[in-house]
């Protein structure tokens, strides 16, 4: 694991050079050679990555920077502010529309940069990102409709819900306590809804 | 008397600011550990933590998937209270006048803070307005990001940067539940 992670890095380090990521390409699966788990082959999979092992704590510290950074930016844009996410489903301003639209924009255009360079993630992995499937899109439209109630109703959404209880306001606790059961109660219902 | 750079960070940041940073995150997760930027997979990954009992939606190793994005989850809340704490400039939310008109005209009082503090308080939990804001609300949040397999960040931002139709059709959803929490469930609550 430790070994792994090392060449990893070094490997990292030459993302620019696209001879020597072609012939790696040759030797290396697109995903780890592991047994698929029972969440993989599940219906709606979690999203792990390449990576085959737990994260060893010095890995996880980055998360925490950037979760860090992300609660930064979503209190000092005043995301988190019930106000205003009443005035963006009230079209009273363009704050919101402009965080989200501007956010999708750099988003969108990193990403056809990371597909065209066929780029690599830190641990030597070639970056996917895998295609969600419509279906007949019940999930979608009904989850999402159940979700933005929710999202008007508390005026924020999961990411929100952790930078509000930083800011102090403690009872923050009771909507994610509940989004909490809610999303247990949608994992045992699971196999009689429509999807 | 503060220093303009100081001064920068103490103010609200405007939508062009935020929003690309924002934006950021998708290729830097990506390319960091080739993670999905997507927040309510943790409320997942908690009852996979707390109580999978024998649902097989929970039944994974959430130590090696989850790990890093419930990490991700306390830096929010480790960011909301640095921020909070160090950088608050003007205490309040700087919404329009528009905005503070119709929330006023709604029954809305207390424009200081992040939001109404008679509306979301301990003592709001003794309502009904604020069981159904604070315990139904949260509750359609858990229920409805899972079936839809994604929230504002995975679907919204991470979703529709990757042009994947699925994610348009639950970010069409979440506008059409939003508005009609706002326009009509809303009034009934606040001020009635």
């Amino acid at each position: 694991m430790v070994i792994k992670e090392h060449s990893g890095t070094r490997r990292g380090d030459d993302i620019g050079t696209r001879s020597a990521r072609r012939t790696r390409d040759d030797r290396t699966p697109p995903s780890s050679g592991a047994p698929t788990s029972a969440a993989a082959t599940s219906a709606a999979p979690v999203h792990a990555g390449a990576a085959a092992g737990a994260p060893s704590p010095r890995g996880l510290a980055i998360y925490l920077l950037l979760g860090t950074l992300f609660g930064i930016v979503l209190t000092k844009s005043e995301v988190i502010s019930w106000f205003r996410i009443q005035e963006m489903f009230r079209f009273q301003a363009f704050h919101m529309y402009g965080i989200i639209g501007s956010a999708i924009v750099v988003a969108g255009l990193a990403l056809r940069l990371i597909k065209r360079l066929r780029l690599r993630a830190l641990d030597g992995q070639v970056i996917v990102v895998p295609p969600k499937v419509l279906g007949n899109g019940t999930r979608y439209w009904v989850g999402g409709t159940l979700f933005g109630l929710g999202w008007a109703l508390v005026g924020a959404c999961p990411g929100p819900l952790f930078a509000l209880l930083g800011n102090g306001v403690g009872v923050m606790l009771v909507p994610i306590a509940s989004a909490i059961a809610g999303t247990w109660a949608y994992g045992a219902l699971r196999p009689r809804l429509p999807h | 008397m503060i220093s303009p750079v100081l001064r920068a960070f103490v103010e609200p940041w405007p939508w062009y600011v935020a929003g690309p940073i924002i934006g950021l995150f998708v290729p830097g997760l990506l390319l960091v550990g080739n993670k999905m930027f997507g927040i309510s997979a943790n409320l997942r990954h908690a009852c996979a933590v707390a109580l999978p009992g024998r649902v097989e939606f929970f039944r994974y190793d959430w130590r090696r998937i989850g790990g890093w994005n419930l990490v991700f989850a306390l830096g929010i809340l480790v960011g909301g209270a640095i921020a909070g704490q160090l950088l608050a400039g003007d205490a309040g939310t700087n919404i329009g006048p528009a905005a503070r008109e119709s929330l006023a005209a709604l029954g809305v009082r207390d424009f200081t803070g992040l939001m109404p503090r008679d509306l979301f308080s301990w003592a709001a939990l003794a309502t009904w307005q604020g069981l159904v804001m604070l315990v139904g609300g949260g509750f359609l949040i858990g229920f409805g990001t899972a079936y839809a397999g994604g929230c504002t960040s995975g679907h919204a931002i991470s979703g529709l940067a990757d042009l994947q139709l699925p994610s348009l059709v639950a970010v069409l959803g979440f506008f059409a539940g939003g508005l009609v929490s706002t326009w009509l469930i809303m009034p009934l609550l606040v001020g009635g």
